[in-house]
């Protein structure tokens, strides 16, 4: 099985990179998230219900649809926010990748640790401008509006193509396709990874690796 | 032909496909309330929430839905359609967006109904939910309220796109396919928002009181089959239980089965505790017909609005700008010096070469009415300004009876579609309400308060004598 990759590709100011970010993430992981699963008698199964919430940017003419779960949007938020300092700290006119990745976990025997297989991984990469003078922001603000506009269409697209999606699990398997970790919704297992790259942007020279929902250990 | 679904899957599809579409309804009409849409998230299943999702049912609208579905599902030549418009409150309207819920022949025979399509029915609802924010009808519907509303109107059939202009675009939200066809959920939205711009967003409120008595009531109120129902008007909120009620019987399918797909198509088919009763057919008693009716143009509304406002400008300018030039007339005639000897050829109006000489009055040549000779009540002033504000006040040249009415076209101003603009701001200008405080009896009156308060302020003031030294010092 091939992972299916998608790239989006963004130019912001830095203060629209969290709410740009935030958009973008949120608007997947809604196609991606299901209610809690009820498991009764064998192979019967029933989904909770999955709420939804208006958000309005503050610094782009844009609002999102976001799943209503303040746990979800606590773990994006987190990671959004390191994702931002990193960009920051690197230098005004920074260029960054951040990585939305849906993965499986495969059991393996003792003594190897379980593998993750991912089966979605969506890359945003992000470009941070500085503007000069309030009439270049104001424009900024609602082409920036426009382009997440199209963003969403184009994650609308992809996954509406209905490609390959992990099997529904048994009880017993939940855990290696589902986060059941959050009270209200159960998105598919997710991690979130970015990288800076400098200015220069012709190598990586800074590589940040960090891993937000680390599944790993055992 | 569907020979290789079972009469269960066929129910189950049908039953899909209709909740579908009420709830495709509900969101796009709860996207453009103008407001923002906040529902819970619940890990427990309620019966009635359809495709695990939570959306709210507004009766009107799901009413509204049925009624225009009239007990049939939308199907192959059969779609659904609910088309936005903006109405502004002078009765302009214009559509914005067409989003049609069709269906075409293209068939996925071995999808499994119960599981398959039920899930990406519900992934299409979100991706709905997503992109109803971003298209620019969006905008503009959480911005209305005072200047315009966002009417909603669902018909059945054919696809209409003619009124979204030229060079509207699509965006297609997403395809499910089913057995029986493939289900596709669209977006057709106008760009060209000309019309918009000319005539609602640059004009900002007209300056002078035009009497905008030709609105009707408020588009909230007007109920008209062919113009849409407004988005913002909901019944008070009802029970969550009142939709439950009236779908009691239609609970959907919360129950799924993990048995490997080979087996699961007899044993899996179990839905837990829930029972499904047949409903009965919706508007099967009702008298409706699919509405099919086309907008009704606007334009003849705006056109007698705009009559009418020209109308009543003139009317106001009626009685206010004969008085400038004519007396700006005076004022030119009559700078003779005091004491001089008046001259025997009467200045004749002709004679001086003047504008609006044909419509001087006669008055200025006879010496009985000469203003020099007989000074009306107030005397003669050198600018237009003031003397409009003279001419207003007190009638004594009683000469505004010959006055014919002129249109007042000041200089400078570009003879286009609103010829008005600088002239009614210049008479407004000129007939400036006086000013509070300048009038005689309230100044007299704070004069009063103040000289009797001014004792009061003395005392105070010498008791503190200390404290104003202090701070003179400090300056120092």
């Amino acid at each position: 099985m091939n992972c299916r990759s998608e790239v989006l590709e963004v130019t912001v100011e830095a203060r629209q990179v969290e709410e740009a970010m935030l958009a973008l993430l949120h608007t997947i992981l809604l196609h991606r998230s299901s209610g809690k699963f009820h498991y009764k008698k064998e192979g019967t199964y029933s989904i909770g219900t999955v709420g939804t919430l208006d958000i309005d940017c503050d610094f782009i003419d844009f609002t999102f649809v976001r799943v209503s779960s303040e746990e979800l949007d606590r773990g994006i938020r987190r990671a959004v926010s390191e994702f931002k300092d990193a960009l920051s700290i690197s230098g005004s006119d920074g260029m960054g990748q951040i990585s939305l990745e849906f993965y499986q976990k495969k059991k393996s025997r003792w003594p190897f640790s379980d593998e993750c297989i991912p089966w979605e991984v969506w890359s945003i990469k992000v470009n941070v401008v500085n503007l000069a003078n309030e009439q270049e922001r104001q424009i900024c603000r609602e082409k920036v509006g426009e382009k997440l506009g199209e963003k969403v269409i184009n994650v609308v697209e992809v996954i509406n193509r209905h490609e390959y999606l992990p099997k529904m699990p048994t009880q017993s398997e939940v855990d290696n396709v589902f986060d059941t970790s959050l009270k209200d919704v159960q998105p598919y297992l997710y991690k979130i990874t970015y990288q800076i790259t400098d200015t220069l942007g012709t190598s990586v020279s800074t590589t940040m690796r960090r891993l937000i929902k680390d599944t790993l250990a055992l | 032909m569907d020979s290789g679904l079972s009469p269960q899957d066929k129910k189950d599809l049908d039953k899909f496909i209709k909740f579908f579409a009420l709830k495709t309804v509900q969101v796009i009409v709860q996207a453009r309330l103008g407001e923002k849409i906040c529902t819970r998230s619940s890990s427990s299943p309620t019966g009635s929430d359809w495709f695990n999702l939570a959306i709210k049912d507004i009766p009107e609208v799901t009413h509204e839905a049925k009624k225009a579905l009239a007990g049939q599902l939308p199907g192959i030549g059969r779609s659904m359609c609910v088309e936005i418009s903006l109405k502004t409150s002078e009765g302009d309207s214009m559509e914005l967006e067409t989003w049609c819920l069709e269906m075409n022949e293209k068939c996925d025979k071995d999808i499994k109904v119960s599981y398959t399509v039920y899930n990406r029915l519900s992934v299409l609802l979100k991706s709905l939910l997503a992109i109803t924010r971003v298209t620019p009808a969006y905008k503009l519907s959480r911005k209305q309220g005072h200047d315009y509303v966002i009417l909603y109107r669902i018909y059945f059939g054919e696809v209409q796109l003619s009124g979204l202009g030229e060079g509207f675009q699509t965006v297609r939200v997403g395809v499910v396919g089913t057995p029986v066809g493939t289900i596709t959920l669209s977006c057709a939205y106008r760009i060209n928002l000309a019309f918009m711009s000319n005539r609602q967003f640059e004009r900002s409120a007209p300056i002078m009181g035009i009497i905008v008595d030709h609105f009707v009531d408020p588009p909230c109120s007007s109920q008209r089959a062919n113009m849409g129902h407004p988005c913002n008007y909901r019944a008070p909120d009802e029970e969550d239980g009142y939709a439950g009620v009236q779908d009691s019987q239609e609970v959907c399918t919360t129950s799924f089965s993990t048995s490997p797909p080979s087996q699961g198509l007899h044993a899996g088919k179990e839905h837990g505790g829930v029972v499904l009763v047949p409903q009965p057919p919706h508007g099967a008693d009702a008298h409706l017909t699919v509405e099919h009716a086309a907008n009704t143009p606007g334009s003849s509304g705006g056109d007698d609005g705009l009559t009418h406002s020209g109308e009543r400008r003139r009317d106001e300018g009626r009685s206010v700008s004969p008085s400038d030039p004519v007396e700006s007339l005076n004022a030119f005639t009559r700078k003779i010096g005091a004491f001089v000897n008046k001259s025997n050829t009467p200045i004749t109006a002709a004679s001086l070469d003047l504008p609006f000489a044909a419509f001087a009055p006669r008055g200025l040549d006879s010496e009985e009415n000469d203003p020099m000779v007989q000074p009306p009540d107030s005397p003669p002033c050198p600018s237009p300004l003031q003397a409009s504000l003279h001419s207003q006040g007190s009638d004594g040249s009683g000469q505004q009876d010959d006055f014919v009415m002129v249109d007042f076209r000041p200089a400078f101003s570009k003879d286009d579609l609103l010829p008005m603009d600088l002239g009614t701001f210049y008479r407004e200008f000129q007939n400036p309400p006086q000013l509070a405080s300048l009038s005689l009896h309230i100044s007299s009156q704070s004069m009063a308060d103040d000289l009797d308060s001014l004792p009061e302020k003395l005392a105070v003031y010498e008791k503190n004598i200390d404290e104003f030294d202090a701070f003179v010092d400090m300056l120092q």
